[in-house]
């Protein structure tokens, strides 16, 4: 045994190591990417490890390997469980031999996502069980079980953490790591793996036939638990536990939701002791709508009577005032602060010398007059730069651009996408726009990584999970097989050149794809790609502005002059702006 | 709170504030104590305002309330005052003397306070100021000014210089051992002044 100070993500990993983990596959999305960076990065490794182009692809290729009797674990964010929420809603109905866990990480207060659902109402939805821990020593614990919970109940367990256990840190006690040992072995048998309708009724059946032992079992194994201290009562649930626990006055009852479903009767017996009863949750009103179902005279204070919200993230703060407004206890021990006001606001913005801002320059300039579909990625940034009209989930770039176009918007539409997203679930959007004859113009955005969620590999990457050369994807065939006939790759950092291809492809009819081709600034350095820095001569500078328009962190605006800072990488683009020619390459007059 | 000794870092993305919440958390399993920690990760480190909290002796949540911090670590002037009603009333500020303007206030022509009337609000506080990137560089690497900042610190927390020294030299690249030990040391010396 070993306590080390680790993140969420990588306490989950540990653990999936410690449960003899044998099939690993996901796909990255903040806050769960983490776990599969730790596990593709162990020195010695006994398991088998991807990045799935999406997350059904991840999911099913995962479950098949549970089929076969190994140890399967699959990771996503909450809303990458939408795109696999076809495979997940019947595995319940074939379910597993080998331990299978979905963890789907979600995101309250959606602090990198565009929703804020929760996967506990999958759970419901699929009826399959649902750990939701508390703590960083919780996650750790509880996803090593987990792989045995799926073994007993023959089902995938779903692993529900939040951003504040993913991405918080405590000290860990760890366990010993156990190679995975079992070999693969498929048994036939339609009966369970052929989902037909004859089948499919009877699978249903037994889904359902297992709940009430699934319910008891969550109880007796203590993830369900509370103590009587009083006639007030509250009920918490995931790290919003972790928060009344440390505020929670003498004398209140206390009940913590760890896993679903709730056994009703076990609920039932410690609300009706109660005279009141609180529940703390985060999003949706889960735990509280069982409450209501069986407290009968108790009053309940929760979401749902207004004492709760039902966006956002929980914080010590608030579910104190919570507890103030249902009359627990009687004082609020944090007195509201007030920050400083009117501070320029610092949000993450592209970095210096990124291909996206080239590219999202050259667009402005051709399609002065356009809508702007766009994607999830780094490039989403764009939108501080006008250049991002809309943005929904992955994929919908070149869908909302068709969508836009039929309408008969009479406007240019000119979407942007990233390699990743373009591979997760563009292809279908663009075979689509082809098919259909839609009017738009594609600018696949390749920096051939997955940037944003932390440089993961993709098929464009030329290399897997585990660091193997692998042939790359051509996007440019992909675009040719969809039906394309102008599809042009740049250079973005060639303003002028990426400036003619656009204005070439603005003056055509149908779908056009540029594909805009340069590294991810970061990875360039990591692959010690060296660029002399820019720098401006402030003779030759006549304050006109247009550099810091460009957008670039490395410009600062100081007396009516610019001035280029030591993040420069030597794109060059602002040199090619430059009305004045007053921008020059270090070192080179 | 529960006797947790609050500690807020803050800074700009890429400037190693993980790095230095994970020396701080190394140095408490040194001396066999709890700690939690929650962090930014993700979107932020494009350049955006990160912030790491850490919880000496935490037993449960990980997030530090406003107002309760007792120790504020920043590696901004415009960050440390961001976060500056993080800190209890009588808690400690040590700040480096650098700012970084956002670049929305060159695109978009948005007022930013100066330098000089940061450091006067800051100056409400208990604060020791310290120019983190002169003394890093001095002990051998810029790149140290996130370890200067711990060692200025160190006499605040109530962590021994040993663990934290301990830890510094656990966690930092193994090539610049040396040069982040000198940093912290020279950090720690200025500390003591302020």
């Amino acid at each position: 045994m070993e306590r080390q100070y680790l993140l969420g993500n990588e306490a989950i990993a540990h653990a999936a190591l410690e449960a003899g983990v044998d099939f690993v596959s996901g796909y990255p999305g903040t806050p769960s990417s983490e776990v599969i960076d730790v596990l593709r990065a162990q020195s010695e490794r006994s398991y088998y490890v991807e990045w799935s182009v999406n997350e059904k692809v991840a999911l099913e290729n995962a479950l098949a390997a549970a089929w076969c009797g190994v140890r399967a674990l699959c990771t996503m964010k909450h809303v990458g469980l939408n795109v696999a929420s076809d495979p997940l809603m019947t595995s319940a109905y074939t379910g597993v031999t080998g331990g299978f866990v979905i963890m789907s990480a979600d995101d309250p207060f959606a602090h990198s996502s565009q929703n804020e659902q929760d996967t506990r109402c999958y759970a419901h939805f699929a009826r399959l069980p649902c750990l939701d821990p508390a703590s960083v020593q919780e996650a750790h614990d509880w996803l090593r079980d987990a792989f045995r919970l799926s073994e007993e109940f023959g089902l995938p367990v779903i692993f529900r953490p939040t951003t504040r256990i993913c991405h918080s840190k405590g000290d860990v006690e760890l366990g010993a790591v156990v190679p995975g040992q079992r070999k693969g072995e498929f048994h036939k048998d339609p009966r369970q793996y052929v989902v037909i309708p004859a089948h499919t009724r009877i699978l249903h059946k037994k889904l359902n036939e297992k709940q009430p032992h699934i319910k008891k079992r969550l109880v007796e194994l203590g993830y369900n638990r509370y103590e009587i201290r009083g006639k007030t009562a509250v009920i918490a649930s995931g790290i919003g536990a972790s928060y009344v626990e440390e505020i929670l006055p003498a004398g209140i009852s206390f009940m913590k939701i760890g896993a679903y479903p709730v056994d009703e009767d076990w609920l039932g017996d410690f609300v009706k002791k109660h005279e009141k009863v609180l529940v703390i949750e985060e999003l949706a009103p889960e735990v509280e709508e069982k409450v209501r179902q069986v407290a009968g005279i108790v009053p309940v204070f929760g979401k749902k009577n207004g004492y709760a919200p039902y966006e956002g993230e929980l914080s010590p703060p608030l579910v104190a005032a919570i507890m103030v407004r249902a009359g627990i206890p009687s004082e609020n021990p944090f007195p509201a602060v007030v920050p400083e006001q009117n501070l320029p606001v610092r949000p993450p913005i592209l970095c210096a010398g990124c291909l996206h801002r080239a590219s999202f320059y050259a667009i402005k300039k051709i399609f002065k007059d356009a809508i702007y579909p766009s994607d999830i990625g780094c490039y989403t940034l764009g939108l501080q730069l006008g250049v991002v009209d809309t943005t929904i989930c992955m994929g919908a770039s070149i869908t909302v651009a068709s969508g836009i176009a039929h309408s008969g918007e009479p406007r240019d539409v000119v979407c942007t996408i990233g390699d990743a997203t373009f591979l997760h679930t563009g292809i279908q959007g663009l075979m689509n726009a082809v098919y259909n004859g839609a009017n738009i113009t594609v600018v696949i955005l390749d920096n051939r990584i997955t940037a944003m969620t932390g440089h993961q590999p993709n098929p464009d990457t030329g290399m897997t999970a585990w660091g193997i050369e692998t042939v790359p994807v051509s996007l440019d065939a992909i675009c040719r097989a969809c039906g394309v006939t102008f599809v042009e790759t740049v250079d973005p950092f060639d303003i002028a050149g990426t400036v003619n291809i656009l204005s070439e492809a603005k003056k055509r009819h149908g779908v056009k794809v540029v594909i805009a081709k340069q590294m991810c600034v970061i990875m360039a350095r990591r692959a010690g790609v060296k660029r002399k820095r820019y720098m401006v001569d402030t003779e030759q500078c006549t304050g006109c502005g247009t550099c810091v328009r460009f957008g670039c962190p490395a410009i600062e605006f100081i007396e009516e002059k610019a001035r280029i800072t030591d993040l420069c990488s030597g794109c060059s683009v602002c040199a090619q702006l430059c009305p004045a020619g007053a921008i020059g390459r270090e070192g080179s007059k | 709170m529960t006797g947790s000794f609050d500690i807020l870092i803050v800074g700009i993305g890429g400037q190693g504030t993980i790095l230095a919440s994970n020396i701080l958390g190394k140095a408490c399993l040194l001396e066999g104590r709890h700690v939690k920690g929650a962090e930014t990760h993700g979107m932020a480190q494009r350049g955006g305002s990160v912030e790491s909290h850490i919880r000496i002796d935490g037993q449960f949540g990980p997030l530090i309330v406003p107002g309760w911090a007792d120790l504020l670590i920043s590696f901004d002037l415009l960050e440390a005052l961001r976060y500056s009603h993080y800190l209890k009333r009588g808690g400690k500020m040590v700040v480096n003397k650098h700012l970084v303007l956002p670049t929305s206030v060159f695109t978009q022509k948005i007022a930013a306070p100066t330098e000089d009337e940061i450091i006067a609000k800051l100056k409400s506080y208990d604060l020791c100021l310290l120019d983190a990137d002169a003394i890093a560089a001095e002990a051998g690497s810029v790149l140290a000014q996130n370890v200067v900042m711990l060692g200025a610190a160190a006499g605040s927390m109530p962590l021994s210089p040993d663990s934290l020294v301990a830890a510094v030299r656990s966690l930092v690249p193994p090539k610049t051992i040396e040069v982040n030990t000198k940093a912290f040391e020279m950090g720690r010396a200025f500390g003591t002044q302020c």
